[in-house]
Parts: structure tokens; sequence; C-alpha cells
């Protein structure tokens, strides 16, 4: 296990590595008239000079980036060009925001699509066909066309929550509670819809096993042989679509926060690719690489939990 | 999605012909729904400048956030520019956007997977890395740091985003260009001097063709989606109309002119399920088609439990035993979607003493598991008895529900399977599997049960007791699962154990351990054993009396010994005459086909 865990470790830090190195030397290729933009047009040739000179956008690619990687490496993403705020800083007070948020919606995804999936699965007949439908429908709906129905039913014309705004869970729970509630909603209805498939289809595989039979004519309680045993068997299967999942919800997140103005890592995202913040984006690629890296690990680690042949091996 | 792709993907393997594939779908109502919805979609999209006299761009400030009117059919947007005419205009650039990333993502995706599939190698090595790096990136953030590079453009991004999305279809490839490379058609064609690119195109394409259009009618949902929320934000082309920038427009005007959400929100959503409900019909379609035409069904719904009686040999006994199980005319049979019923067993009748070994001998299809499983109360699903009874110690069984039935199974009759293997819950050690039943029929204490679980393991004869109750299910020799199902079978102290061809599917050296385990502990706990076998030699070993059956039904019953020396059933006969042509202990009866039939249910 401790070898398997550092296996899958190394392959993360590759993987950031290459994903770094990509985004760095196309934000380099990119170019432009940085300096310029971050002075205004007011700015007299000779400041924005010395402001590039600053920047160190003179450089040539391979030192510029050697430094960057091993100021990052030391903990140091440098400061925003525009806002000059440390870019750890401004990305970890932003990425707990948007984990919140995530991470809300893995688990309640996981608790509502093993409900549905399980019900599904065992009373299949018109319950089966309406999750189905739902199904397909959640799963093409896309998350922010759903957070704006929400908006507009719940916050607009029902008045039952803020329409914007987010509130820290040191502040006021409650108030937390009441601002992630509909962004949540929006997006775990994707996820749910994607890995309710899933529990249910393994969950009637796994209801065919001959153990589930011989279970059965030991004595054992059928709720104990589905939720104790069958789910955990089909546990894996639906655990590799909700990993798949959160990678979608990083994207999905960015949108939705904008629509409820939650200051998260989307604002951030979208704000400084247009403005070409390069230290900002460059904390971005690194906060997403080193979160999906992270994820991936938890997913891989609880599948080793499910599943002892995993765990053992 | 690469889930769906492997779906798609089996389905697709099986599907020889799918000529008539396009017209199902058009029976298929909800194919039929979506091809309808894309198809005026594409219309709209193509005749734009048709269908209206406005034009998109043009924006009368003194006009703006109007209502709908003759003039402007759908009102007009924050600039003046009318809605109809936008509308119309974005769909055109909207569903081009996400046909150039579709179209980018097949052309890379299959490509490459083609070649990966076909040559392997290291090509397949560097796609396989290069497909977990772009699937771990989320999709989005990736659009949005390209956009500091390239800008904001449509086209850019949604060809990036087609980049991206090449591993859906590249999965799907390879894996069918795996499944079907060595198929031996394709060998044929090779070795016949078939040239490799004329393999690929007529052997290999046809495989892939239709799970890749499945794939492409997703991805260009997610392209849909993506792009539209891409606009909404504010991140898309602001000189080309598209949903998502007119939903960006609509959103900062939301309180003045709700209605303006409606239409770009509207059209993103039909177009979306529109292309989910494609991929979902024609996945059914071929999985419909994948499927062996239905069997017709042996029998009509009403129960036939008609034929010949048994042959049945008087008791030997002076003093016959008390019956403890009495099997009465049982019909067993599966409902078929067409309301028939395929009956497997028509009409048993048989009886097992207490403490006696009663073997229930026939070949595979026989019905002897099926009658097994009646007994037990555990038919696979759909089976059922449709006729007779089942006393057990003077209870009617048949008609007790799951709850009911529970009570019995397990500390009255308990159940040691066919193959042990599967028998085990592979996530569970294997004490916990022989603690739980115990605490729950018994009632006994976690550590009790224990206990006796560690005195349960030696009995059977397994070696070393704690590290088996510690193991997991794959950790121990199919002769040892087999010991400790038998373990399991007698912990709740049953008086009848229904024992499925308990030494099948056990090495040859192992079988002869386990029925001398099975006759010691019958003797020592005087349970009475129902044997379900194909194998005379077992019959002779253990049954003080023998019931064959044959299609379903009972040819001859009575006491072993009598049977052996005079069967009088031609097919009793020639169950023997197997035996003896053989030597080998398993006649001519094929297990494997057994075997699967038990696992199936139904045949």
């Amino acid at each position: 296990m401790v070898q398997f865990t550092l296996r899958r470790l190394g392959a993360g830090v590759v993987l950031l590595f290459a994903i770094t190195t990509i985004a760095y030397l196309l934000l380099y290729l990119s170019g432009g008239d940085i300096a310029r933009q971050i002075l205004g047009q007011t700015a007299t040739e000779e400041t924005v000079a010395k402001k590039a000179e600053e920047l160190g956008l003179n450089e040539p690619l391979i030192p510029r980036y050697v430094n960057w990687l091993s100021d990052a490496l030391h903990g140091d993403f440098g400061r925003s060009w525009f806002s000059s705020q440390p870019v750890a800083e401004t990305i970890t007070s932003r990425l707990s925001v948007t984990l919140t948020l995530v991470v809300g919606t893995v688990l309640i995804s996981a608790i509502v699509s093993i409900a549905l999936g399980v019900w599904a699965a065992r009373k299949r007949g018109w319950v089966d066909r309406l999750i189905q439908v739902l199904s397909i429908l959640g799963f093409a709906i896309p998350s922010f066309l759903i957070a704006i129905l929400l908006v507009n039913v719940f916050a607009l014309n029902l008045g039952w929550f803020q329409p914007t705004g987010y509130i820290r869970w040191s502040a006021s729970p409650a108030g937390w509670l009441e601002s992630v509630t509909l962004p949540i909603i929006a997006l775990s209805i994707g996820a749910v819809a994607a890995v309710a498939q899933q529990v249910r289809g393994s969950v009637i595989d796994a209801q065919r096993q001959d153990w589930v039979r011989t279970l059965r004519s030991r004595g054992v309680r059928e709720n104990k042989v589905i939720y104790k045993h069958v789910l955990r068997n089909a546990g894996g299967p639906a655990l590799a679509v909700l990993a798949l999942q959160f990678v979608g919800l990083l994207g999905g997140t960015l949108i939705v926060e904008q629509i409820f103005a939650i200051p998260g890592i989307g604002p951030l995202t979208i704000q400084s690719t247009t403005q070409g913040d390069i230290p900002i984006v460059m904390g971005v690629v690194v906060a997403t690489g080193v979160v999906v890296v992270v994820v991936n690990l938890v997913f891989d680690l609880l599948q080793g939990f499910l599943n002892p042949k995993v765990r053992l091996s | 999605m690469s889930q769906s792709a492997d779906v798609t993907l089996e389905v697709a393997e099986n599907v020889g012909r799918r000529s008539h594939l396009a017209r199902r779908m058009l029976k298929n109502p909800t194919g039929l729904f979506a091809i309808i919805v894309i198809a005026l979609l594409i219309l709209m999209a193509a005749f734009a400048p048709l269908l209206t006299s406005q034009d998109p761009d043009y924006a009368d400030i003194r006009n703006i956030l109007a209502s709908p009117s003759a003039e402007h059919l759908l009102g007009t947007d924050s600039a003046g520019r009318d809605v109809w005419a936008r509308l119309v205009f974005a769909t055109r650039y909207s569903l081009l956007g996400a046909a150039l990333a579709t179209f980018l993502a097949a052309i890379i995706g299959v490509t490459s997977g083609l070649i990966a599939g076909y040559y392997g190698r290291w090509f397949e090595s560097v796609s396989a890395w290069l497909t977990s790096l772009v699937m771990a990136l989320p999709g989005l953030v990736v659009l949005l740091a390209a956009r500091a590079v390239i800008g904001p453009t449509l086209w850019g991004a949604m060809a990036i985003f087609g980049v991206l999305l090449a591993p859906a279809f590249y999965r799907l490839t390879q894996a069918a260009v795996m499944g079907v490379r060595n198929e031996l058609y394709v060998d044929a064609a090779r070795v016949a001097g078939v040239k490799d690119p004329s393999i690929i195109g007529r052997h290999i394409l046809t495989v892939v063709r239709a799970p890749v259009i499945i794939q492409a009618a997703i991805v260009t949902l997610i392209a849909i989606a993506i792009q539209a929320g891409l606009g909404f934000i504010g991140m898309s082309d602001p000189t080309i109309p598209t949903w998502g920038g007119m939903l960006n427009d609509a959103f900062t005007k939301m309180y003045q002119q709700p209605l303006l959400l409606v239409w770009p929100a509207s059209i993103i959503a039909l177009a979306s399920v529109a292309f989910a409900l494609f991929a979902n019909a024609l996945r059914d379609e071929l999985e419909r088609s994948a499927k062996p035409k239905k069997a017709k069904s042996k029998t009509k719904a009403a129960v036939n439990a008609e034929g010949a009686p048994a042959e049945v040999h008087a008791e030997t006994e002076a003093a016959p035993r008390d019956l403890l199980l009495e099997v009465d005319g049982l019909v067993v049979g599966y409902d078929q979607p067409d309301g028939s019923l395929t009956q497997v067993v028509n009409g048993v009748s048989l009886t097992v003493r207490k403490g006696e070994v009663h073997g229930l001998i026939g070949e595979s299809g026989s019905g002897k598991t099926q009658t097994a499983f009646s007994i037990l109360g555990l038919l696979p699903e759909g089976g059922r008895v449709a006729a007779g009874s089942i006393v057990f110690d003077g209870d009617e069984l048949t008609g007790k529900s799951v709850k009911q039935m529970r009570k019995i199974q397990g500390k009255r009759i308990s159940y040691v399977p066919q193959e042990p293997m599967s028998n085990l819950d592979p996530s569970f050690t294997i004490g916990s599997q022989l603690v739980e039943p115990m605490r729950e029929t018994l009632g006994i204490s976690g550590k009790e049960a224990k206990a006796r679980a560690l005195d349960l393991l030696a009995k059977v004869g397994l070696p070393d007791p704690e590290k088996t109750f510690r193991s997991y299910p794959h950790q121990v020799s199919g002769g040892q699962a087999q010991r400790v199902l038998i373990a399991g079978a007698i912990s709740c102290e049953p008086d009848l154990i229904i024992a499925d061809e308990p030494t099948t599917a056990l090495d040859v050296t192992v079988q002869a351990d386990i029925l001398d385990l099975l006759r010691g502990l019958q003797q020592e706990l005087g349970v009475a054993v129902l044997l379900v076998t194909h194998n005379f030699g077992v019959v002779a070993d253990l049954c003080d009396r023998v019931s064959v059956m044959q299609k379903g039904r009972i040819v001859e019953t009575g006491p072993a010994r009598s049977i052996f020396a005079g069967p009088r059933h031609a097919y009793t006969q020639s169950l023997f005459d197997a035996i003896l042509e053989d030597g080998a202990a398993r006649g001519s009866l094929s297990h494997s086909s057994d075997r699967h039939v038990n696992a199936g249910g139904a045949k």
C-alpha cells in the first residue's frame, strides 16, 4: 500500500511538472505588451520599459522558467502583476472557498446517488425508468443553467435565499449554509446523474453474484446483504465515476461561482486570464493540478479501502 | 464519459449487421424526437439569413430591452439588437463551434486510437500517458488559460477543446481495435495479403462506427455546454452572436427583462437534451440488436406438470425415518417478456427423511439445481415456483415472504454451493462472513461467534484456523474455500444441508477430501443432506437414497442400493453406462455448461 501510494504520488509530481511547463511555455508565447497594460495608456515609454525590466519580461524563456520553478518549489509564486498581492496568499484564501463547494458537492452527490442508484436497482420498474430519464436530463443540462434557474426561482421569486454572496463559516455557520446551498445543488445535479447511473448498474451486477445467494442462504438480513455487502462491492466503479466527476466539477464551479458572486478561484481565474496576469494564472494552474493529483490519490486510497485485492497487492 | 464508451463498445462488438439501425432509430420515439430536434437546429443554422429580416448586430439604442412585438419577434436585448435574429445566428455559430470541437476530437482520437490499437508498442504507451494527462485537466481552466494566449476566439477555443476531448474517442477506438485485432477474420485477411489500411478500413472501422457516433453526440453536448459556459462568463468572442453570449447579456439584465434569459437557456437545454437522448437511443438500439433473438418459450403460461410417473423402488429399511422434506409436483419457471413461462422444473416430487443423504442426480440442464434453489427459497431473478408444494418439517415453504424464509435459511436449511471462490464476498474477511450469520440467526455475541467460527474452521480440517479467519477469500485456495463454506453451512446447526455439486469445481485430488469431510460431518451431526450431483460415483459414496432427474422430472427414485442393483429407467441405465465407458468419475456429463446455468439462472 505504501509503495502504491508513493508510485501514485510520483506520477502526480510528473503530471504537475508537465502541466506547469506546458502552461508556462504557452503563456510566454502569448507575449503582448503586459507592462503597457499594467500601467495604462498614459504611461511613458520609459516607465513601461522600466516596468518590463522589473517584471523580468526581457529575459529569455529558459532562465525565466527556471527562476519561476525554483521559486515555486520554495513556495514563492511571486506577486500579481496588477494587484501586487502575493500569489500564494491570494490563491489559498480563494481555493478554500472553492474546495468547500466542491467537497460539499462530492459528499452530497455521493449520498444522493447511492440512495437513488440502490433504489432504482432494487425496485426496477417505473422507479428505475424515472431515475434513468432524470439522469439523462441531469447529465445533459449544464450546471450553470441549473444555477440560473435556481437563482430565479428560489432567490428572486420565492426569496428563500440571498441570490448572491458568500458568508464564511467562521462569520456565521447558518449564513454559510444559506450561501452555499444553491451553488451546491446546481453543481450536484450533473454529478448525481452520472454517479447514480453507475451505482444502479454496479448494484444490479453485484446482486447477481453467487455470494449474494450464499449470504442469503445463511439467513443474513436483506438490508445487511444490500447495504453492507452488495454496496461495498458496487462501490469501486461508482467511486471511479465520482473521481472523474470531480475534475469536471472544478470547471463547473468556475461558472457557478461567477453566478453566485462567490469569491472562489473562479472569478480570480476569469479576471487574471483576461488581464494576462501570468503569475496568478500560473498559480491557478498549479493549485488546480495539486488538487487534481491529491484528490485522485484520495480516491485511489478509498478504492484500496473498499477492495482488499487492491489494498493487499 | 469513458464508462459509457466502454459499455457501448462491448455492445458494438457483438453487432454484426446494423444496416437497419438508422431505420430503427426513426422508429424509436426518443430517437425520433432527438433526430427531429437536431435536424431543426441544423436547418435553423443553415438557413439563418432566411429566417429573419433583422441584422443580428444592428444595435438600436433607442429601443433596448423591448418586449416581443411584430417587428422584434422576441424583443430586443440590452443593446437594442433583435433577439430572434441573434438567436438564429447564434445557433449557426454555436453549432459550428461544437461541430469543430467534435470533428477535431474524433479525427485525432480515432486516428491515434487506430494506430495505437493496431500497431501498439511505444505509440500506445505515449498516447496512454498523454491521455491521462489531458483527462486530469479541468477543461474550463485550460480554456481560460488558453484565452490569455490566443485571445477571445470562438474557433480557437473550440479547436483546443477538441484536442482536450480527443481521449474520449481514443480510448473507445483503441479498445475496439485491440478487441478485433486478433480476431480470426482479421488474421485471415492479413494472411490473404490484404494491406493494413484496407483491413483497418474494412474490418475495424465498421466495428467502431456506431460507438463513435454515440461518443460524438456526447462530445457535442459537452462542447455546447462548455462553449455556452465560456460565453456566459463573457469569455467568448464578443463580435459573434452565440448562445452563451446571449445568456451573458440576459443575465446582467435579469431584473429588468427576465424573458431575455428564457430564449438562450431553453435552446441550450433543448440542444443538450436532444444530443443526450440521441446517444441514449442509439445505444439502446445497439444493445437490442446485440442480444440474440429470444428463444421461443417452451411452454405457454399455463403450467404443465404432466409426464410419465417416476419408477419408484420399494423402501428397504424396516422402519423408515420421519419425513423432513416433502416436495410435491414442483414446477419452476421463468417469466418471459412476452408473458409466457419457460419451465425448467416440470412437476418434481421427492422426499428427504431426517438424517439421510439424498442424492439428486441428473445431467446439466435437468433442473436439479433449480429444484435445490426453490427449496432454499433463492431462485435467481425472474424465477418462481409456479405450482406444487414444498413442505419442510410440516411447514409449507412456497408462498413465504423473503423475511419469513430468512428465518429458515441458515438455521434450518443451509447451503453448500458449487463454486467455492465465487461464493464468498471478496470484500470481507472469511472470519467476518462466518461470524455475521451466527450472530444474526443464533443471537450470540461477537466473541462467542468468533470462538465458534474458529472451532468450525478446525472441525472442517483447516490447519490454521486463526489465519484463515483473518484471510480474505482471494488469499485461500479453492479447496480451503469450500471447507470454509461447509463450515458456514453447519455453523447454525441446520436440519437440512443442500449441497449443490459441492466437489465439481474442485481439483480432483481435493474432491475426495471434501466428500470425506461431508460424510464425516453428516454422521457426526446427524443432519440430512440433499446432494445435487451429476456424478454416480459421489452418489455411491455418500447417499442413502437417490432421485434421478431428467428434463425437469424425476424419472426414478428409491434406495441407492436398490437403484444400483437394478436401474429400471433407460436414462438411469445410460448414466451408469457413461461411468463404465469412461472410467472417470465425471462421466459424459459436461460440468462447465452446468455451472454456467447455475450462475446465469434461467436457461
